[in-house]
């Protein structure tokens, strides 16, 4: 099955199994490793990225649906100049231990913000919802994101 | 003379850096160990026994070798080596022959050009599987008529501790019974490694584990190859908590990378990580708590069983540490504690953060709630009442030498402000508030209370140490030092840590990291909360080494050049000079046209086993935690939530404080996790729900707010006067907050995790059928004593 889809800007092409993920073909034809696979179940949300612009986990999405789409990963967050502000923000607030669920995290928390300049904090708990991490029991990645929309806030300003 | 001005080091000792590691973690470049790819590499799978106990009459693996792109199938014949292994007994097979013993362990392992054809392949095996009668309940495994899971029996370890008089009376007695269920680490990352084959006839190994140098002491027998021909290095770790101390994968991707002449990749699913790691030991405690009526301990009785499953792993420190700390953090004149740790056909339990302390926290900590309800006292004033402190004598006879202020957690703890009820709520904020089923008609809310403490490093008698190299040239931009230690990286910091204290020490700010490899010496392992005492003290040395040869430098130059030399009073490094009484004398690189490496090792003070009667010196350091925990809990639907955990924690010293913190909150909210939903539902032997949809962790929607006080009072003799701090929260939360919940609903709750319907009262409390017998009398007979981590390669032998 061949599948064409524009990543991060780019038109690549797969030949994955038709029982393929989107995930699957992300890490294992692609080569962008920055999507993880923690639980192929759509639970931990490790693998979150943007499907034409709306937030997926990449597990749960067939290779074939995305096809002639356009995703965006982990791996475009961070610009030539620097990175995003939710990932200086985890960086500063220390909200990365592992980090293994942090690719998934700061998508899903640039979402949030991009739909959301100012979330309470519930606001912020419901979207991250689909985000497991076991390291930080979550109090530091709720000071990155008020930390980053404080930051977006004031650039917007 | 003005040589330039000073700055002080940044990024040092005491400062809340960045981590070192966190620029490639938020870009998604860090590279986990199920991120390594090589060229021509295939894929490892590995098939599993579906039956808890059965014999193997024959394996028939042509089919799977008949299946295009299989490259390698092995069976236990075909390991080159030793065909068993384990962290203290090499017990557990590479790979079964003749029996199994749990659901999920090895038989084959095949490698093939993708992970999808090795699974088809492995499908294709045929085992022929004699059913056996299989014990799959702990206390079942010591009656006689038990059938023996291995030769020597059911028993791993006995400890008896018998301190002052057992049979002291008291005025006021309390009796408790309780019970843990099997909690898994669920590290997001799961178990994973590459192996390639050398052209010197060994292999690379490039693993996600948690002590590299035990996994190769285990590895390399089982090969057949001398140590020098199994090379390992750390990949990226996604998280470990004790599950990557057993080797998992590493033995089979390497067997298939030699055979097959290629690298091989071997990365677990979430449902086989649930059987390819061991688990925290489910556990049934009955205690006894006498007291006078004034509120002092007078004797604690307490009998611990744990579940080890099929094989040893770690179960027989697990047992030592439970036993040990069963009377908790309180001054117990007399005590007898009598703790078993059995095999059964339950799949195989070994380390988890807390490793034993947790199980007898939740049952000490509600006995003493019992006992201040009994005499009518306040809980925070009764535990206060009993605190240990400096020179208290614990039930092993062991005198607390080093700092234990028990006291000061509990007062700095209890005196932390209660959260505010909030004036207008999200429905989110209610228990079940995520399914919009509450608006908050029936809530309770409740107060508990917990004190509890772990041993920090390995006890009984064994030297743990850790080495470190450390060397210190002149690079483009001034000095830098490189750190070489093999203590894993596992999501905690200790990278930084390293790094801080480099700095700190040598005065140098630009320290890089040499990757984790067992080509420097042991770092042990990251666990029991001992890598930034170990490897930090090693660090420490080597840098002090590295000191004292610069200090030669500047002082034969200085000889050198007479009465024009520079001072060499009260030599000091700092923000890149050399310094004489504070003042700047030379750049630290204009003595570095040789570069200076050391290499050191720290050991921590010995320690002594315990004897027949649980008396020796067995633990190194300790470190205390109190927690109160405020819960709500709905009294219709069942559902609880944790509005907030205030702590004060024993630290000795916060090296980096905001790490400190993370360790803090995320050990709470794998507490919280054990309190309120984590269970590995296990029946006859079989896990039911394998995967993160029925397996549940704390969301961001579960998490309480945390507030932590750090307590900082230097261990002596430890650098800078540290003590670990990733386990104390995780012992004390799980009490604290079915304290909480005890309070809120009046109910018993002897059972965690806590269900919904332990809350409205719809199942009764845990009940006990009885202690089971001791294992000498009449069950069989005990393994009497403790070889001991003795590289990860003791032998289990028949009881002599």
């Amino acid at each position: 099955m061949l599948i064409r889809l524009k990543v991060n800007g780019q038109w690549r092409e797969a030949r994955p199994a038709p029982e393929a993920s989107l995930l699957h073909v992300l890490r294992e034809h692609l080569g962008l490793l920055g999507s993880k696979n923690g639980c192929e179940q759509g639970e931990c949300g490790a693998c979150s990225v943007w499907l034409d612009g709306d937030l997926v986990c990449s597990c749960l999405v067939l290779a074939a649906q995305a096809h002639e789409r356009e995703v965006r990963t982990v791996e475009a967050l961070a610009s030539p100049e620097g990175l995003h502000p939710v990932q200086e923000a985890f960086l500063e607030a220390g909200a990365v231990q592992c980090g293994f669920c942090t690719p998934g995290l700061v998508v899903a928390a640039a979402d949030l913000l991009a739909r959301n300049p100012s979330p309470d904090e519930a606001e912020v708990r419901e979207a991250l919802s689909g985000n497991l991490c076991r390291c930080t029991g979550y109090v530091k990645i709720l000071d990155a994101v008020r930390l980053a929309a404080e930051r977006l806030r004031g650039r917007t300003a | 003379m003005t040589i330039g001005t000073l700055t002080r080091t940044r990024g040092g000792v005491g400062e809340s850096v960045r981590r070192v590691d966190g620029v490639p973690k938020v870009k998604g470049a860090f590279q986990f160990g199920s991120d390594l790819w090589a060229e021509g590499m295939l894929w490892g799978h590995t098939l599993r026994s579906p039956h808890a106990h059965a014999r193997i009459r024959s394996i028939n693996v042509t089919g799977a070798l008949a299946v295009p792109g299989v490259r390698a199938v092995l069976l236990a014949a075909d390991v080159p080596g030793k065909k068993c292994f384990g962290l203290e007994f090499a017990d557990q097979p590479v790979l079964a022959w003749e029996r199994v013993r749990y659901i999920g362990e090895p038989v084959a392992v095949l490698a093939a050009v993708d992970l999808e054809t090795a699974e088809r392949a492995a499908a294709r095996i045929v085992v022929d599987y004699e059913i056996l009668p299989a014990v799959t309940d702990m206390a079942a495994a010591l009656y006689p008529d038990a059938p023996r899971i291995h030769e020597y029996g059911n028993v791993l370890r006995h400890v008896r501790i018998v301190h002052g008089d057992p049979d002291a009376p008291a005025d006021v007695w309390v009796e408790g019974y309780y019970e843990t269920g099997m909690q898994d680490q669920a590290f997001l990352g799961p178990e994973s490694g590459l192996a390639i084959p050398a052209s010197d006839g060994g292999v690379e190994l490039y693993v996600a584990t948690q002590w590299l140098h035990v996994d190769r002491e285990q590895v390399a027998p089982c090969l057949g190859l001398p140590a020098d021909k199994v090379r390992l290095h750390l990949a990226g770790v996604g998280g470990a908590f004790g599950a990557r101390e057993d080797v998992s994968m590493q033995i089979h991707a390497c067997m298939l990378a030699l055979r097959a002449g290629a690298p091989v990749k071997m990365v677990y699913s979430r449902e086989e990580s649930f059987f390819g790691h061991v688990h925290r030991h489910p556990s049934r405690i009955w205690m006894r708590h006498g007291a006078t009526r004034d509120g002092r301990l007078v004797c604690v009785r307490a009998r611990l069983l744990l579940d080890g499953g099929a094989y040893s792993s770690s179960g027989s420190a697990v047992i030592g540490n439970a036993s040990t700390f069963a009377a908790g953090p309180y001054e117990v004149p007399n005590a007898l504690i009598e703790g078993t740790r059995v095999f059964t056909n339950n799949p195989p339990c070994g380390a988890m953060r807390g490793f034993g302390a947790v199980q007898v926290c939740f049952a000490y900590e509600a006995q003493m709630d019992k006992l201040a309800a009994a005499l009518g006292v306040d809980p925070v004033a009764l535990r206060l009442r009993n605190a240990l402190g400096t020179g208290s004598v614990l039930p092993t006879g062991q005198v607390i030498q080093g700092s234990a202020p028990v006291r000061e957690v509990i007062e700095r703890c209890a005196a932390i402000p209660m959260p505010q009820e909030e004036a207008r709520r999200d429905r989110l904020s209610y228990p079940g508030g995520a399914g919009g089923v509450s608006r908050g008609e029936a809530l309770r809310r409740g107060v508990g209370f917990a004190v509890g403490y772990k041993n920090i490093a390995y006890s009984d008698g064994f030297d743990d140490y850790a080495e470190a190299r450390v060397h210190l040239f002149a690079g483009p931009g001034g000095p830098i030092a490189e750190v070489h230690s093999a203590a894993a990286e596992v999501g905690q910091g200790v990278h930084t840590v390293l790094a801080q204290i480099a700095r700190t020490e040598l005065g140098v700010e630009h320290v890089v990291l040499h990757p984790a490899d067992t080509l420097v010496g042991s770092a042990g392992s990251t666990s029991a909360s001992r890598q930034t005492m170990m490897s930090g003290g090693a660090v420490q040395l080597a840098c002090q080494a590295i000191r004292e040869e610069l200090f030669e430098r500047v002082r034969r130059r200085a000889r050198r050049d007479g009465a024009t030399g520079t001072p060499v009073e009260a030599l000091g490094l700092e923000g890149g000079m050399v310094t004489s009484g504070g003042v700047p004398v030379g750049h630290i690189e204009a003595y570095l046209d040789e570069p200076i490496e050391r290499t050191r090792a720290y050991h921590h003070r010995p320690t002594r086993a315990m004897d027949a009667r649980g008396q020796g010196d067995p633990h190194v350091c300790f470190a205390f935690a109190a927690q109160r925990a405020v819960v709500e809990v709905d009294e219709e639907l069942g559902l609880a939530r944790v509005v907030q955990i205030a702590t004060a924690q024993d630290v000795g010293r916060a090296i980096n404080p905001q790490a400190v913190r993370g360790q803090i909150e995320g050990g709470i909210a794998m507490g919280l996790g054990f309190a309120l939903m984590e269970e590995v539902q296990v029946r006859e032997g079989r896990i039911l729900n394998p995967s993160f949809t029925d397996y549940l962790i704390p969301t961001i929607l579960d998490a309480p707010r945390v507030e932590a006080v750090l307590v900082e009072e230097p261990e002596p003799g430890s650098p800078y006067g540290v003590k670990g701090v990733g386990e104390p929260p995780t012992v004390v939360s799980t009490a604290a907050i079915v304290a909480a919940l005890r309070n809120a609903t009046g109910r018993v709750l002897n059972r965690v995790p806590v269900r919904p319907d332990d809350l409205i009262g719809l199942s009764p409390p845990a009940a006990s059928a009885g202690e089971p017998p001791l294992p000498d009398v009449p069950g069989p007979k005990a393994v009497p004593h403790y070889w001991g981590l003795t590289h990860g390669q003791g032998t289990l032998m028949e009881p002599e």
